[in-house]
Order: C-alpha cells, then sequence, then structure tokens
C-alpha cells in the first residue's frame, strides 16, 4: 500500500490515477495512522512552498514526513513535493522546509529568450546506479513546471540532472529518501516506469 | 535539451470528439479517451480538450470525460470551454487535468486569472486569446464567445494584461489564420510572445511542416497547437517532429 499524503495539493488524483494504472493499491490520506502503516509514501505537490509548508504544518504532516524519512520507509517527492524535502527555498525566506534532505531551492534566474516557468519536456542526465532510473536508458525526457529549482548540497544524492538556464537538479536519491523535481506522472511511459521503479523499491 | 511543444487539440461535444479522426486503430474514433491516447503514443507532448458542451448538464460531462482521459493519458492535458468561475478551475483540476484555458470569462472579469493563478497556481491557468487583425491593418483586438464578439481590445495589451494577473501560458489564435492552411500568424505571435514572460501556444493555420518551423523560429512561439491537420492525418505528429529535428529544433523524440 503506497500512500500519498493529502495537504490539498493540486496533483494528488494525477499521481494515484498513474499508481492505479500501474496496478499499485493507493490511498490519498492525512491519517497519520494510514500513513504510518503504509509500505512507501509520496509527497506531491503544486504551488508555492510558504503556502505548502503552512498546509502540512496544519495537518500534522511535516512531522510525519519527517519520521517516515526517518524511519527508513521509502518515501518519493515529486514536483513542489521534492522542494518540500530540502531546509528552505528563496521561494518563502525565513520559512524552514521539512528538512530531510540538505540542500537549497533557489529561483531560476531570469535569462533573455527564455520563459519562466520551465515548462515542458526536457531530457535528463541520469546517474549509472539510479534506482529511480533502473531499466530507463539515455537521456529521457521528462515534464517539468517549475520557476524555483534544487541546489542538493550533496553531488552524490544527486540521481539526475538537466540543463534550462542554469544546471538543475532534477532527481535526488539519498537511501530511502527519493525525489523527482519534473512529474513522473504526467512523462509519458518514462514517467511510469519511474514511479513502477519506486514502487519497487 | 529543453523542447518545443507539439499539442494536438481535440473539439469535444456532449463527451464525444466531434471532427471524424483518421487513426485506424480506434474501436471509437468519437471517444476523447481513445483519441487522447492515440495521441499520446504518436508523441503528443500534451492535449488540448475544448468542450463546446451547451446543455446543462454540461460540467458534468466535462467532468466525467477529464476523469476518463485522467485514467489512460498520462501526458498534460488541458481543459477549455465554459469556464466561467474558479469552481469550474476546481473541479477539472481535481479529476485529473492540468492545465484550465480561460477565455471569455476572463475577458469579462480579469480577476478570474489571478484568483485562479492564487488558489491553484500560474502553471494551471491557460488563457486562451482569439485575436484578429484590425481593419485598417493597424495590430489586433480579442474577440469573445468564440469569436463573435469584437471586445475591441488590444491583443498584445491583453496578453502582456493575462501576464501581469498571473496567467501560466497563452494560446493564442488567430482568426485570421484559422482554417486557412496557409501558416500561422507570424507577426501575432512573435509580437506576443516578445512581449510577454510565460509561454505561447501558437494557433490557427498550420497546414504543412514549415509552418509549425515558421512559428518556432520567427514567431518565437513555445509550443504549437493544431487540429484537423492532426486529425484527418494529413500529417502525423513523429512527421512534424522528425522534420523539426532536421531541422535544428528541438522537440521530445522518447
Amino acid at each position: 500500500m503506497i500512500a500519498i499524503i493529502d495537504y490539498d495539493a493540486g496533483n494528488l488524483k494525477s499521481v494515484e490515477k498513474a499508481l492505479l494504472y500501474l496496478g499499485e493499491d493507493c490511498i490519498i490520506t492525512r491519517n497519520k495512522d494510514e500513513i504510518y502503516n503504509a509500505d512507501k509514501v509520496i509527497l506531491p505537490g503544486v504551488g508555492a512552498f510558504g503556502d505548502a509548508m503552512d498546509k502540512l504544518d496544519s495537518f500534522g504532516m511535516t512531522e510525519v514526513a519527517r519520521k517516515t524519512a526517518l524511519d527508513g520507509k521509502p518515501i518519493l517527492g515529486i514536483c513542489l513535493g521534492l522542494q518540500l524535502m530540502f531546509e528552505s527555498s528563496d521561494e518563502a525566506p525565513g520559512r524552514a522546509g521539512i528538512g530531510i534532505l540538505k540542500g537549497k531551492i533557489l529561483a531560476i534566474p531570469p535569462k533573455e529568450s527564455y520563459k519562466i516557468p520551465h515548462m515542458g519536456w526536457n531530457s535528463l542526465s541520469v546517474k549509472e546506479d539510479s534506482r529511480l532510473f533502473k531499466g530507463i536508458s539515455g537521456n529521457p525526457y521528462v515534464y517539468f513546471v517549475h520557476s524555483y529549482y534544487l541546489q542538493a548540497a550533496s553531488e552524490a544524492d544527486v540521481a539526475a540532472t538537466t540543463e534550462y538556464i542554469t544546471h538543475i537538479h532534477a532527481a535526488v536519491e539519498h537511501g530511502n529518501i527519493f525525489a523527482c523535481q519534473f512529474h513522473p506522472e504526467k512523462s509519458g511511459d518514462t514517467g511510469l516506469k519511474i514511479l513502477k521503479n519506486f514502487c519497487e523499491v | 535539451m529543453f523542447t518545443k511543444r507539439i499539442i494536438p487539440c481535440l473539439d469535444v461535444n456532449n463527451g464525444r470528439v466531434v471532427k471524424g479522426i483518421n487513426f485506424l486503430d480506434l474501436r471509437d474514433a468519437g471517444d476523447p479517451v481513445e483519441v487522447g491516447a492515440a495521441y499520446g503514443k504518436e508523441g503528443a507532448d500534451e492535449l488540448v480538450f475544448l468542450d463546446i458542451t451547451a446543455s446543462s448538464d454540461a460540467r458534468a460531462t466535462k467532468a466525467d470525460m477529464v476523469r476518463r482521459v485522467a485514467e489512460t493519458v498520462f501526458i498534460p492535458f488541458t481543459v477549455g470551454g465554459g469556464i466561467r468561475t474558479t469552481d469550474d478551475f476546481k473541479l477539472i483540476l481535481r479529476e485529473g487535468a492540468d492545465k484550465v484555458a480561460v477565455n471569455s470569462a476572463a475577458i469579462q472579469n480579469p480577476e478570474l486569472i489571478s484568483d485562479a493563478a492564487m488558489k491553484f497556481g500560474s502553471q494551471c491557468v491557460v488563457v486562451a486569446i482569439d485575436a484578429k487583425r484590425r481593419k485598417d491593418g493597424s495590430g489586433w483586438t480579442i474577440y469573445k464567445n468564440g469569436g463573435r464578439v469584437d471586445m475591441g481590445i488590444d491583443a498584445i495589451e491583453w496578453a502582456i494584461e493575462a501576464d501581469r494577473l498571473g496567467a501560466g501560458e497563452i494560446l493564442l489564435t488567430s482568426m485570421d489564420c484559422d482554417g486557412t492552411k496557409d501558416g500561422y500568424d507570424i507577426e501575432l505571435t512573435k509580437t506576443v510572445s516578445e512581449n510577454v514572460s510565460i509561454p505561447v501556444i501558437a494557433s490557427g493555420g498550420a497546414g504543412k511542416l514549415e509552418h509549425f518551423k515558421e512559428a518556432f523560429t520567427e514567431g518565437k512561439a513555445d509550443a504549437v497547437l493544431a487540429a484537423s491537420l492532426f486529425h484527418y492525418k494529413e500529417l502525423g505528429i513523429w512527421e512534424v517532429k522528425e522534420y523539426l529535428d532536421k531541422e535544428g529544433i528541438s522537440v521530445r523524440k522518447n
């Protein structure tokens, strides 16, 4: 059973539908027991860092996510969910993130003839021994929508990178903690394979 | 490599795709789910569903369609047509759509753009603009109600305003070019694209491969939309992508 943490994020249903399509049991919930009893946990997310942290806090989910990660249970952050796992973000200065991974969330710097957000399909450079990208070869294309990006503190945590104006850490793996800046649930067959890989970790 | 997007548009009425389609392997060419999935397999980067249902249960049939599409299609999709309130946004996003397109309602009530952006994030707010060149040739004005009512508002200024209000993307249709197959309105596309900070989807007029290239190179579009060209298989999505790739425009190939 996979628990999708419900804090009113926009892409909950898309993640659920992708998991159902893959034949996985899943539940959208903010019930602590259900999350603690699940085999794996997904933290989705679309929207703003500060608002999302406020909601996670108000539902008691910040602590739940932290405890899940510390307990060694596989947890996957998607899009804003990735950003929330880190310590802080340019988007909400002074606001602490969940802080289960080390790194910063920075604003993508504006550049002539580039649009922000970084919206659309971009290719990844994938680290060879990555568990999320197991069985995916070459430079797979995945779907991004974001205005802020991750700079992980440790290169060892970075599973995939992409380029858009700047060098972006697009996916991370740190023990039982996984995260993607892009949307695997909207990245066609490649994305479904990534979700499947997480389900099979 | 960041890529330019190719987006087929499906017109839907009462839960059925309106225009015929020449996909050979479809059991039901009128089912938006099957047609959407077929486009996905063919390499579409996103889908746009334009719902023109006018009946009293339009909201329910639209929600039902979105739910069914989201169960089988795992690429981003936008739903537009008859969107009036943030509740309409909520309903469609909750069923699994990624973006919602607004047109007439945003012209009447521009706050809809900012309200929706605040509530659901800019990334899901697509402002659709139907623009037509003024008779004297001096720029373009916007039309509402499916191109029936000239609002007398300058199209470029409206695009800038939509951007300022928090739109995440502009879906720009040239009414002069739509249906002509003579190519996108490059000047309109370029002018809007250069004046906004958000992505612009060029729409209206695609007839041959070169038109797609022009929209990206001269028109500075971030994505292109086409309907009948793809529906009637005059061009396939892969064909367009292979051509663009050869011409040095980056497109998603896997």
